[in-house]
Order: structure tokens, then sequence, then C-alpha cells
């Protein structure tokens, strides 16, 4: 939970979002989500599938990822203020890698009269290998 | 080589009813705990609706629907040789349970790099509620790896 007077503090640029650290990413973890978000991709939980890809086992969808950096953006402000939020997919994240969650506070902006915040987001693994970068736009009024 | 013709095509529009046990499962699966998005009675006192849909949720909807999955065959590419590029959101309105979403997307652009040997197929999708509303915007880059 957020208290009133952190959510009040002026927000600069530099400030970090609280990181999070997820447990290591198992094979059961991927059925749920493939169910939970609609995608039939076998290549997330078939080894037989992924091996006939070329893939040495299965790996973790994307969306996954973008969903838990969602979860770091939305822990930090409420929802209603996410203006905008993208991501690039920049490498395969796979079982066993335990996700870190960061975000950065890069500039200050005002669009229409209303102040945002634009935050550098990015998932990385245990060894510092990044799998996600993106960035939102965050409304502070 | 995906035939460029295919740029500007309008996929068939998806009608998303957004069901209160798919969010919880959806915030189940990402760990999502909060009781805006996992307790109904919370999320009503809090002064939403009902649950709070999560700001990615709705990406599954064209996943259910099938229509990802018929624009590759439409475009020649199987799905083993496909990644998730580049996701984007751009945000209008907060979706919540016994929302029904219409999606109406279409192909923006398709272009390559390395010769060939990857293409980028660009999808565009529109949200809106069952009030006519705009909800907010979806971007996709698939990737398609031919080499």
């Amino acid at each position: 939970m957020v208290g009133e007077q952190e959510i009040n503090a002026p927000v600069r640029v530099g400030d970090r979002l609280p990181e999070m650290f997820l447990p290591a990413i198992d094979r059961a973890l991927l059925c749920r989500f493939a169910g939970a978000s609609g995608d039939p991709n076998p290549i997330h939980v078939d080894i037989d599938f992924a091996r006939r890809a070329g893939m040495p086992d299965v790996f973790a969808h994307g969306m996954l990822g973008m969903a838990w950096l969602g979860r770091l953006l939305t822990a930090w402000r409420p929802q209603a203020s996410l203006r905008s939020f993208s991501v690039r997919f920049m490498a395969i994240t796979h079982l066993g890698n335990q996700p870190i969650l960061r975000g950065q506070v890069v500039e200050l902006l005002e669009v229409d009269g209303r102040p945002l915040a634009r935050v550098a987001v990015e998932m990385l693994n245990q060894y510092g290998q990044l799998k996600i970068q993106g960035e939102a736009l965050v409304a502070l009024d | 080589m995906i035939d460029r013709s295919h740029v500007g095509v309008q996929l068939p529009v998806v009608h998303w009813p957004v069901e209160k046990g798919r969010l919880l499962a959806f915030a189940r699966a990402i760990g999502e705990i909060r009781p805006e998005y996992t307790d109904e009675a919370a999320a009503m006192g809090s002064g939403h609706p009902s649950l709070l849909a999560p700001p990615t949720l709705y990406f599954g909807a064209e996943l259910d629907a099938g229509t990802i999955q018929a624009m590759m065959e439409t475009l020649g590419v199987p799905i083993e040789r496909v990644l998730h590029g580049e996701q984007s959101f751009t945000y209008e309105r907060p979706v919540h349970a016994g929302d029904v979403l219409t999606l109406r997307s279409s192909i923006a652009d398709i272009s390559e790099k390395k010769g060939g040997r990857m293409e980028f197929v660009t999808k565009v999708t529109k949200v809106t509620n069952q009030r006519g509303e705009a909800v907010g915007e979806m971007r996709s880059v698939i990737v398609v790896m031919n080499g």
C-alpha cells in the first residue's frame, strides 16, 4: 500500500519506482498464464512443439512480463493515471529466470495542461540480462 | 515474403465480454493481489463499478476470438516462426468486469530487415466499450523469422 504522504510527495526526474523481485518462472506458471491470457501458442507450454520450432524448451510469454511491468506501474500510481504503456521484447525469458522489475522517472512534461511523468521501465533476469524495455506516461494530477 | 497488399486490411471486429472469472484468473496468474483487482466488494467500495481490469488484459480478446491466428494464416506465416516484438497501449478509460469491449484492428504496416530474413507486421487496434466510449488503442509488432 502506498501511503497518502508518498502519493503527494513531488515527483522528480531520477526517482525510482519500488523494485519488484519475482520468483523463478516455472512451467505451471506458463500454463496458468496461457489460460488466463488467452494465448494459445503451444511454444509456451508444449516442449515437443518448442523443440520442433528449434527452441531448447518452452519460454515465457512476452505479455506475462508486460503484465508484471503493469503491476510495477500501477503499484506506484493508480491505474487511472496510466496514459500510455509501451514495451519492446528484447530477449527470450527462459524457465528458471527470476524477473527483476525496475522503473525510473526520466522526464516531467505537460500535455494539454496535465502534468505527466515519463517512466522508463525494464525487466531483467537474475543475471542482469535485459528482457523487456519500455516506457509509460503517468498523469500526476 | 509476406504480400505487402495486406497493409490496410481490416480484421474481423471482435466483441469481448470482460468476465469476472477471467479477471480473477489473470490477476492470479500475474501475482496481482490488490483488492481492486481481486475483491469485487472492495473494488466497489473504492469507487469502481466492479473488478478493475489490469492494463494489459484485453490483449487477450483477439486471441480468444482467433483473430490473430487467422491473420497469421492469411499472411501465410506459421505460428512457430512468430515472436512478439513490441506492444503498446494508450488509455482513455478504465475497463471493469461486466464491460463488453469492441476491438477493431487493421494491419497498419509490413516491413523487413536483414534482406527479408526478418519481417515485421504491425497491427493497430481501437478499443471501445458497450457505451461506445473510447477505451484505448493497442499497437502490436509481430516479428516473423524467415531465415
